[in-house]
């Protein structure tokens, strides 16, 4: 269980993340909606101890993020951010083999290889294993980047916006893979996620952030309501149950 | 959660991939071992280059004068220029890993300059000093000197692949006037001149020693390769894979000013080779810093052989500076990497 205890982050005067605290259960996907400049990315970061909180805590398991030694952390949590840019120039599999870093130290083994390979297949990178990153297309390279961090091999898998440049069909995937890792292995995956719709057919949790405060959290069916999403977005969505989903109509 | 994996699709298709890796792996230790090869011919060369009345057979014939010559002259020369070859190459790397651009290395960022304000600080305020204490003081100055680029970096908020090397082209250059403005005042332009432009022809038993080290710190930035791969894909990533991104940056540092510091102290700055070596291989075999590193030093070693070589013998019997022929040759490489980055990105 992921516990978030009053966390607050601020530059300068503006309070980007206000006294934010929740409990993410273990095994699930939980999804942090809400509109631009929520404070979503950077709680998320916080969680993941990529940026150091003004006050609170939270603790994964109940190792708390800032003084639990990095590399222990690094096989309890795997953290990927939008907007990855790789400068250095890596082969699919020696990126994705990078995941292990944590496992093994930099002397991979050969149940690390089972790893690498088990990742990319999952992702259908198998083909462009040796091609270099950046030589790929937007939506190859993210999909490598989330190869990567599942083959880091956590309990818990922390994405920021893990849709961006995928298109339909690898969105639909993503999501249907990190349904599987759920489902199948008991991980906890943790998203930032702009499209409510997603969230809501693929959630077991939804958290809601509105100005940097923690607004609503909750079940899709509580979530994905008119007037509590009106309360999130300020505009009016409708709300149909398609084949038992709850789906947001808001396009028109 | 202690599964050991995920079951594979196809756990066949795993195993497929190892005879791949295999032949890859034997391919590019055979292209290293070729490298090797044609350094060790270029060292040959090197060895019986020179004014020096200095033949193989000469030297087989037990003649003391050419015995003195090959111990005391070129054995030293051709030694240090592979030590600081391989070192400068690798430096440059690193740093790059640390900049996160590939169009920066030492002599760029400012790490150079400084460690030549070190030498000039000491030489003025102890003129007696010794080698070593020379190359203390350079060091802490180039240390000090990439510490404030590096610091400089992080206040950018936009990073343009050519924003990062204009910015330490310009540091540079600032901590370079202030040198001359001193040398200048102190009447050490002259001397200073040694340290700007790298020349291997001073190098004798008893005057190189020191670039051992930079062949040490060469070998432990091969062992801490991993950590400069998982560095140069940022901090985020960095973190993500449990290490403390400012230690690995600490390390690179260390590792960086004492080989740049070294080398300036013992033979001169030489330019541009720690850009290009590392670019040249980039394209070749990618970043990956554990395979990257050997060729690296390979191919810069042999690069500054092969430069040392055309610089004492195309104006027979005088010789070119080393540091002047490599920044020929590597501004025109230089030069042709910067337009085909801009083409493909473009």
């Amino acid at each position: 269980m992921i516990c978030v205890n009053g966390v607050t982050k601020r530059y300068s005067s503006t309070v980007v993340v206000d006294g934010v605290s929740c409990r993410i259960q273990e095994g699930g996907i939980t999804s942090i909606i809400g509109p631009n400049g929520a404070g979503k990315s950077t709680l998320l970061s916080m969680i993941s101890r990529l940026l150091p909180m003004d006050s609170g805590s939270v603790t994964v398991d109940g190792l708390d993020v800032v003084s639990t030694p990095g590399r222990d952390l690094a096989k309890k949590m795997a953290i990927l951010r939008q907007d990855n840019q790789l400068t250095v120039r890596l082969t699919v599999r020696d990126l994705v083999g990078f995941g292990r870093y944590p496992h093994n130290g930099g002397r991979p083994g050969p149940g690390d290889r089972t790893h690498i390979e088990t990742a990319m297949a999952y992702l259908d990178l198998t083909a462009l294993a040796d091609k270099f990153v950046d030589e790929l297309s937007g939506g190859q390279r993210q999909r490598a980047f989330i190869a990567m961090v599942l083959a880091q091999d956590t309990d818990y898998l922390l994405l920021d916006e893990p849709l961006n440049n995928l298109d339909m069909k690898h969105s639909v995937e993503m999501m249907r893979l990190l349904r599987r890792l759920t489902d199948d292995f008991g991980k906890t995956v943790v998203l930032v996620i702009h499209d409510i719709n997603f969230a809501s057919c693929y959630s077991d949790d939804i958290i809601a952030m509105c100005d940097g405060r923690l607004v609503h959290q909750g079940p899709p069916a509580e979530i994905m309501r008119s007037e509590v999403l009106k309360d999130i977005y300020e505009i009016d969505i409708r709300i149909e149950e398609i084949e038992g989903n709850r789906i947001g109509v808001y396009f028109a | 959660m202690t599964a050991p994996a995920l079951p594979g699709k196809n756990p066949a298709r795993a195993s497929a991939a190892a005879p791949l890796e295999q032949r890859r792996f034997l391919r590019s230790t055979a292209g290293l071992a070729a490298g090797v090869c044609i350094v060790t011919a270029l060292a040959a060369v090197s060895l019986f280059v020179g004014v020096g009345d200095l033949s193989l057979s000469s030297l087989l014939s037990g003649d003391p004068t050419t015995r003195m010559l090959f111990w005391v002259s070129q054995l030293p020369r051709t030694l240090s220029i592979i030590l600081a070859g391989m070192a400068l190459s690798v430096a440059g790397l690193i740093m790059q890993l640390m900049a996160r651009n590939k169009f920066v290395e030492p002599s760029t960022v400012g790490t150079v300059e400084s460690a030549q304000l070190g030498i000039l600080a000491v030489t003025v305020l102890l003129p007696g000093a010794s080698m070593f204490l020379k190359m203390s003081t350079a060091s802490v100055f180039a240390a000090a000197g990439t510490a404030l680029f590096l610091l400089v970096l992080r206040r950018i908020p936009l990073r343009s692949t050519l924003i990062v090397p204009l910015v330490g082209i310009m540091l540079g250059g600032v901590i370079s006037a202030v040198t001359t403005f001193f040398a200048y005042r102190t009447d050490l332009l002259q001397t200073l001149n040694s340290w700007m432009v790298g020349d291997f022809s001073g190098v004798l038993r008893g005057r190189y020693e020191l670039l051992w080290i930079v062949g040490a710190l060469t070998v432990i930035g091969y062992l801490a390769a991993d950590r400069f791969t998982v560095a140069g894909m940022g901090a985020d990533f960095t973190t993500n894979l449990g290490l403390n991104y400012n230690r690995v940056m600490a390390l690179g540092l260390v590792i960086v000013s004492l080989i740049s510091a070294v080398v300036v102290v013992s033979v001169g700055s030489i330019p541009f080779l720690g850009l290009i070596v590392p670019n040249l291989v980039s394209l070749m075999i990618g970043d990956n810093v554990r395979r990257a590193v050997p060729w690296v030093a390979v191919f810069g070693a042999g690069f500054v052989l092969l430069c040392d070589i055309i610089g004492r013998t195309i104006r027979y019997p005088y010789e070119i500076p080393v540091g002047v022929v490599v920044s020929a040759v590597g501004s025109v490489i230089f030069l042709y990497l910067l337009l085909r980055k801009r083409g493909s990105h473009a």
